[in-house]
């Protein structure tokens, strides 16, 4: 009796039990690690909702073909409570307890670093949909990139190449000026990234001006700004700082285009900037207003099913999911291993924000962001971008 | 030339404000002789009473800054009342511990009505002149003479103050201070509050001409670090030199040495 539960078990575990070649059902197991409580639940809320409606439209679909057998895909979800360490034993729960072939998530940087350590030490694939931040792909001792480790998004140094590279080629500006808050990692490494890319290309940043965290008066570096005479100012800063910024400038009579980063998209933006962000620019992940066919049936998919417009996490983390899919589609057998070779050969996956590319070497996809641009109050998709 | 007469401008402004501020926590001091150090949060409570009057009761700059100045005034006597006086005998740290404990208050009780950050639409005609190169807005004139008028006549008519008009100075630097940087939040009195409590250290606590110089000369400071530095150095620069002239002049620039009583 023990020994027929035993081998029953075994069955269900499925996933390994099918390479034996057995014709019983079996599944493949995926895990989700969100910030379903904690500090940032929207975030985790729109992760969850996402990734149940791509497991859904594939189980629908059918399943998964492997040989000649199908499987359908099985959720396993964990919450990390917005903590860090949650974030790891979420991780190891998910590889040892429910045997997982691919673990999504977490979303945030803080979050993803120690669950994505575990990962890589059990050899288990790991995809963050939102962690823009480089160390999360990279082994801290050795700066190369981890094996088991994935993400859907750009990086921030992609994005401080791709808006010198807008401010260039579209904005048709060949001196520029940064404004930025020195006092935080994610402005100062885009700020960085955008000079050295626009003077690689012969621009000129012309000012390139700090201040901390909390200052509201940036008078005297916008004066200096405005001396250097820019054709464009790069704000890389945050959503409650870039209204006072862009409104002093104003005052100040400078009249030329200000560009931003993804810091920029939140509605909030647009309540605090009243008017005066009309017409600026900011790149982003995706466009909830783009017509590429992807993104239009996703859009329509969570829109009649959770009656809300998704957001970029929503969208990114449905296109890791989407990823994993073609990875298992392309795999020669289901396991870890095979799985994560699959991914890191992708040569073409078409998502909901944009086309990806993974290359033997490095952990993070070869994408294009979206330019959105602020019109009547809305953000409005623009362009793509590339390096 | 233009460059440096803007960059003057912007110091004046700047400066206006500090000194508003310090004054507030110079005349505090000069009654109850302990610093308040919930006067940052008073002037942010100032900022949100502007917001309130601007945005819901739709008055005009003036009403506005009534409402404002009455406002802080109230709350800083109530909270004479109900948080300092019952403290007047207790050791001085006490004192300090409280105001800090009303500060916290404060902010978290406007965190609590409203935990994101508000904008403050302009209550004054946003006007632009060019004058010889010089950009002048019309908020920068009116927080600059606003500040210059009232800290004259406090000069001329004040001899003896009470706390409610060293609190609502308060209320009126945070009406302007909100017209000029219109974004607000409830944490916004924290830095400001500092820079003017040590304006007005430096122009000698306690007295009122000081905290005016205190807070240009602060202002000034900061403007000059970016217009001849990088503006990373800003803020270690500008204090820095604060504490190098606090070493020459304890006092403060025009404060006396106390008497200690024995």
């Amino acid at each position: 009796m023990k020994r027929a539960a035993l081998i029953f078990c075994a069955s269900v575990i499925g996933l390994f039990a099918a390479g034996c070649g057995e014709k019983s059902p079996s599944t493949i197991k995926v895990g989700l690690i969100a910030e379903l409580t904690g500090d940032m639940p929207a975030v985790g809320e729109s992760c969850k909702k996402a990734a149940r409606l791509a497991v859904k439209e594939i189980n629908d679909a059918g399943g998964l073909a492997k040989g000649d057998r199908r499987y359908k895909m099985e959720l396993f979800i964990e919450d990390n409570a917005g903590k860090a360490d949650q974030s790891a034993s979420a991780a190891q729960k998910l590889i040892t307890q429910q045997k997982v072939v691919a673990i999504i998530g977490p979303n945030a940087t803080r979050y993803a670093i120690p669950a994505s350590e575990i990962a890589e030490s059990s050899r288990c694939l790991l995809i963050t949909p939102w962690s823009t931040n480089p160390k999360t792909t990279l082994n801290a001792k050795t700066n190369a990139p981890k094996k088991y480790v994935f993400r859907a998004c750009f990086t921030d140094p992609f994005q401080g190449r791709v808006l010198a590279r807008f401010a260039m080629d579209r904005l048709k500006a060949k001196k520029a000026a940064v404004l930025y808050d020195v006092a935080s990692d994610y402005n100062k490494g885009i700020a960085e990234f955008f000079k050295e890319t626009f003077e690689r290309n012969g621009g000129k940043v012309a000012a390139f001006e700090t201040y901390t965290t909390n200052d509201r008066d940036f008078s005297a570096q916008l004066t200096k700004i405005k001396r250097a005479e820019p054709e464009v100012i790069f704000l890389p800063n945050y959503y409650s700082e870039v209204p006072l910024q862009i409104e002093q400038a104003k005052r100040l009579g400078l009249k030329v285009p200000f560009l931003g980063s993804d810091s920029w998209g939140s509605q909030e933006l647009i309540k605090l900037c009243g008017r005066d962000c009309e017409g600026y620019y900011f790149s982003t992940h995706y466009a909830p207003d783009t017509a590429a066919p992807a993104a239009l049936k996703f859009i329509r998919a969570f829109t009649a099913s959770y009656g809300s417009m998704p957001d970029d996490v929503a969208a990114l983390t449905y296109d890791s999911f989407g990823l994993l899919r073609q990875a298992i589609d392309e795999a020669d057998k289901i396991d870890r291993t095979a799985v994560r070779n699959a991914l890191a050969r992708t040569q073409k996956y078409e998502g909901v924000t944009g086309d990806m590319q993974f290359k033997e070497g490095s952990s993070d996809p070869i994408k294009s962001a979206v330019i959105l641009q602020i019109k009547d109050g809305k953000f409005v998709y623009y362009s793509d971008a590339n390096p | 030339m233009t460059y440096l007469l803007q960059q003057a401008l912007n110091a004046l402004q700047l400066g206006s404000i500090y000194a508003l501020i310090a004054l507030g926590y110079t005349m505090v001091y000069g009654i109850l002789t302990m610093i308040n150090f919930a006067h940052g949060d008073l002037f942010m409570v100032g900022a949100f009473l502007c917001f309130i009057s601007v945005l819901l009761l739709k008055l005009s700059f003036v009403p506005t800054l009534l409402v404002s100045m009455l406002g802080t005034a109230l709350l800083g006597v109530t909270i004479e009342r109900l948080a300092y006086k019952p403290l007047r005998r207790a050791p001085r740290v006490s004192a300090i511990i409280t105001a800090l404990g009303v500060g916290l208050f404060l902010e978290n009780f406007t965190l609590a009505l409203s935990p994101y950050p508000k904008h403050i639409p302009s209550a004054i005609p946003n006007v632009t002149w060019i004058v010889g190169g010089v950009s002048i807005s019309s908020l920068q004139i009116v927080v600059i003479a606003l500040s210059l008028v009232l800290m004259v006549l406090l000069d001329l008519v004040v001899r003896r103050t009470m706390v409610g008009i060293g609190t609502s100075l308060g209320g009126v630097a945070g009406v302007l201070y909100g017209l000029a940087y219109p974004v607000i939040d409830p944490y916004m009195g924290i830095v400001v509050g500092w820079k003017a409590f040590i304006s007005a250290v430096v122009g000698g606590i306690g007295n009122i001409r000081g905290a005016m110089i205190g807070g240009y000369i602060l202002g000034a400071v900061e403007i000059l670090v970016v217009v001849f530095l990088p503006s990373t150095y800003r803020d270690f620069v500008a204090f820095t030199m604060l504490l190098v002239l606090l070493v020459f002049r304890p006092y403060g620039i025009l404060g006396k040495p106390a008497v200690q009583k024995v």
